[in-house]
């Protein structure tokens, strides 16, 4: 266990890591999923099926995810954990029950007699919208150090609506890769709507963290760390250009490119996040309790991170045959 | 009500809705790759018939305990904090485990067992069946070992009032362990096979004489009628364990109130905390000692052992355990009686499904669910049991609770309870509607149109 110095340094880095990951990972995968939700509304009837019919043998590995999430904080970081959720009580409730109401959602619509079908279809938005919106509150309140003041609810508020049009961004972009057709290029036109909330949110978590904590200030805007971090606003920037030409082209005549806006919006997803993991570091409850602190012994963590190194690539492996099982358009979904 | 009691009810209303479900999906697993496997071998259609119908059940069953396992998730946090600081270094590699063998298990391979039939080759397809079924299996193992730990702990020490592990094999294999997973999965047996009998009945009642529902009804009762026996066997062995690592709980099952031998086997009665007595008796003489010690003047300890020299109750609530025990074990009679008399029936003169006279048929529509009444009859039992710890000696519920005020835990407990009871009455309703259109002939899902030019947007599943 000395291999790499003092356990109880790396191991609570390692899982940091991977927590990091986890939660990336979610926002990806959910992220898509769930804003194919959000964008249910806009959708005629038929075009409803298709959009599940995209995501549907994917949203429970996307959740599962999360649960991936949770878990690594509340086995690695016990004390950040009740920390965290007793403070965002509220919204992890409502988070929950919107999982709940769109998970079944899936289920009951084309399960149940043909007339409930509007009543799950719109069971399906409101739960995404609700996952999303608390989920954006969550991030606002978790920027704002968990503390409740006029101000922090309404950043968080501002979050809320954000990260929900990022979702519908991302989701958008999932279906002009899944779709074809007056679907796609209604996609097309979702996403050229939903570009703004990308940029505002991003905008918003950039200049709103280093205001409120002078350490993310100082982390950011002293030499020569300002010049090493450029890349990371250039990069964002220069994509979100590229992200909108492509937009203005797409759907091309031989469906070339339609796998770009997605692509390029999870690099964006992930530049982002690791401009959040940098601001925060070391601290998993802001400006209160370190990764070090917060740590569970480290005989439990070298244990669950021995499983991990095994496990882990088994999943991402079957992940990745499931997705290529699925890829290609997404038509007719059936049991058959 | 203060937060205590109100988040014990709500984590309680929660994990009772989250049971019902798994309760089906790990058994159902195992039946889907039967039937698949059946199909395989045999061509026979009746099995794919078999297999197109429950693989929907599974799939509803299977959603509805994914999103009621991840409000458990967050329940831990938000409402019992001191649950993971104090054995978090013990439950925290247990649930990684079932997250990480079990959880990305079978929701990757659900989208293929649900989607892939036409996409992939049948052995990858009938693999990821398997797979599924294992997975659910899995995430039975982890989570038992960590109840039976929280029942039984073993394999730590506690330093600074929290709980570090010594010894992970002990933790794993603790001595209520291998009892209480034999029990839940026999458990999830008797389930499935009730639900496939009850809607098969109810299918064959409507009219439907497809070989399909003959196969399912034949199997249901088969697999209830081998497996309750061994239920019994196994729910007599788990508390024969209790007994010894729990006693307290016992005598709240047993209603028992002063430790001594000659104890009689109490039959029915109103327990009565406030006199420390039973109120109106039945009794057999000597029961409770001939079942639990296996001699007439074996001791049995009493509730009364349980209250320390200041009056304070170390004893769990004995009514609610006394009564979930008796509504288990009545119920595990029902199936036992109910079962054989099917079996004897479709075995006389080898008539099968044709022989089972019309009430026994009748007899099994509402027993479709006697699965759940005895599952979670037994979980209050062992759960209700426990208390007033949270992990036996270690930890008491009172301590574990998070300090978040109690209206707000009241408010989300009234939207969870309005929810469950909505979704409880779409699932049921689903099943037998679902049921219906199976028994009309009526395609229950949509099939891939034949040719290209018939193509037209269906529904997902």
């Amino acid at each position: 266990m000395t291999l790499f110095g003092d356990p109880a340094v790396w191991l609570p880095l390692a899982f940091a890591a991977l927590l990091g990951a986890s939660i990336l990972i979610y926002v990806v995968l959910d992220g898509f999923d769930l804003g194919v939700g959000v964008l249910f509304p806009f959708a005629e009837k038929d075009e409803k099926d298709r959009m599940i019919a995209s995501i549907g043998p994917f949203w429970d590995a996307n959740e599962t995810w999360l649960v991936l999430a949770i878990g690594i904080l509340l086995v690695a970081f016990p004390t950040a954990h009740g920390t965290i959720l007793t403070a965002l009580y509220l919204p992890v409730a409502v988070m929950l029950v919107g999982l709940i109401l769109r998970g079944v959602s899936f289920e009951f619509r084309v399960k149940a007699p043909a007339h409930h079908k509007t009543s799950w279809d719109r069971a399906f938005y409101v739960g995404s919208m609700m996952t999303s919106l608390s989920q954006g509150y969550m991030l606002g309140m978790y920027i704002m150090g968990l503390e409740v003041t006029a101000f922090t609810l309404a950043f968080s508020a501002v979050t809320a609506v954000f990260l929900t049009v990022a979702y519908s961004f991302i989701g958008a972009t999932w279906l002009i890769l899944k779709t074809e057709g007056a679907l796609q290029r209604k996609a097309v036109a979702w996403s050229k709507g939903g570009i703004w909330g990308v940029v505002l949110g991003l905008g918003a978590i950039s200049v709103a963290s280093p205001l409120v904590s002078p350490r993310i200030f100082d982390k950011w805007f002293s030499m020569p760390e300002f010049f090493l971090l450029l890349p990371l606003p250039l990069m964002s920037g220069a994509l979100i250009v590229l992200l909108w030409l492509a937009l203005r082209r797409l759907p091309t005549r031989d469906d070339s490119w339609a796998w770009f806006p997605f692509a390029a919006t999870i690099v964006l997803f992930v530049l982002g996040f690791f401009g959040m993991a940098y601001s925060f570091y070391p601290f998993i409850v802001p400006d209160r309790i370190t990764i070090y602190e917060a740590a569970s012994a480290p005989e439990s963590l070298f244990i669950i991170l021995i499983g991990t190194l095994f496990v882990l690539p088994m999943i991402l492996g079957y992940t990745a045959l499931a997705y290529t099982i699925f890829r290609g358009k997404a038509t007719t979904l059936s049991y058959d | 009500m203060d937060t205590l009691i109100l988040s014990r009810i709500q984590f309680g209303a929660n994990i009772s809705f989250h049971i019902l479900f798994p309760t089906i999906t790990i058994a159902l697993g195992w039946v889907l790759l039967f039937f698949k496997l059946r199909f395989s071998q045999t061509g026979g259609q009746r099995w794919l018939e078999a297999y197109r119908f429950w693989v929907k059940v599974f799939a509803l069953s299977f959603a509805m305990g994914v999103v009621s396992g991840i409000t458990m998730s967050f329940q831990f946090g938000t409402n019992w904090p001191g649950f993971m600081e104090s054995v978090g270094n013990i439950a925290g590699p247990l649930l990684a485990y079932e997250v990480m063998t079990a959880f990305f298990l079978e929701a990757v391979f659900l989208g293929i067992m649900l989607f892939g039939m036409s996409r992939v080759p049948s052995w990858l397809h009938t693999l990821s069946t398997f797979l599924v079924a294992f997975g659910t299996t899995m995430s039975a193992f982890w989570i038992l070992v960590l109840n039976s730990w929280m029942h039984t702990p073993a394999g730590f020490e506690m330093r600074d009032g929290v709980a570090f592990a010594t010894d992970w094999w002990a933790i794993i294999f603790n001595p209520s362990m291998p009892y209480r997973l034999v029990h839940m999965l026999l458990a999830s047996g008797l389930t499935v096979a009730f639900l496939l009998a009850g809607l098969s009945a109810f299918r064959w009642l409507i009219g439907d004489r497809s070989n399909g529902v003959r196969a399912t009804l034949k199997t249901g009762m088969t697999i209830g009628a081998v497996l309750i026996p061994l239920q019994i066997l196994a729910g007599d062995f788990h508390g024969l364990n209790t007994l010894e690592h729990q006693p307290q709980k016992v005598a709240a099952m047993e209603g028992n109130w002063d430790t001594g031998p000659n104890v009689p086997l109490v039959l029915f009665a109103i327990p009565n905390e406030e006199t420390r007595s039973n109120d109106f008796e039945i009794a057999i003489a000597n029961g409770a000692s001939l079942i639990l010690k296996h001699s007439a003047d074996g001791v049995v300890p009493g509730l009364n052992d349980f209250v320390t020299e200041d009056g304070t109750v170390q004893h769990p609530p004995v009514a609610p355990v006394f009564f979930s025990f008796r509504i288990m074990v009545a119920t595990g009679m029902a199936m036992l009686l109910l079962s054989w008399t099917a079996v004897f029936f479709m075995a006389r003169k080898r008539r099968g499904v044709e022989g089972l006279p019309k009430p026994l048929l009748w007899a099994m529509v509402p027993m479709a669910f006697s699965g759940w009444v005895a599952t979670l009859a037994g979980w209050y039992t062992t759960e209700i049991g426990r208390q007033p710890w949270l992990v036996q000696g270690v930890l008491t519920t009172e301590a574990a609770v998070a300090d978040v005020p109690a209206p707000m835990v009241a408010s989300t407990l009234i939207v969870y309870l309005a929810i469950y009871a909505v979704l409880l009455t779409a699932y049921v309703s689903v099943l037998f509607y679902l049921a219906r259109k199976a028994a009309k002939g009526e395609p229950i899902g949509p099939r891939i149109p034949v040719a290209p030019a018939a193509q037209v947007p269906v529904a997902a599943e």
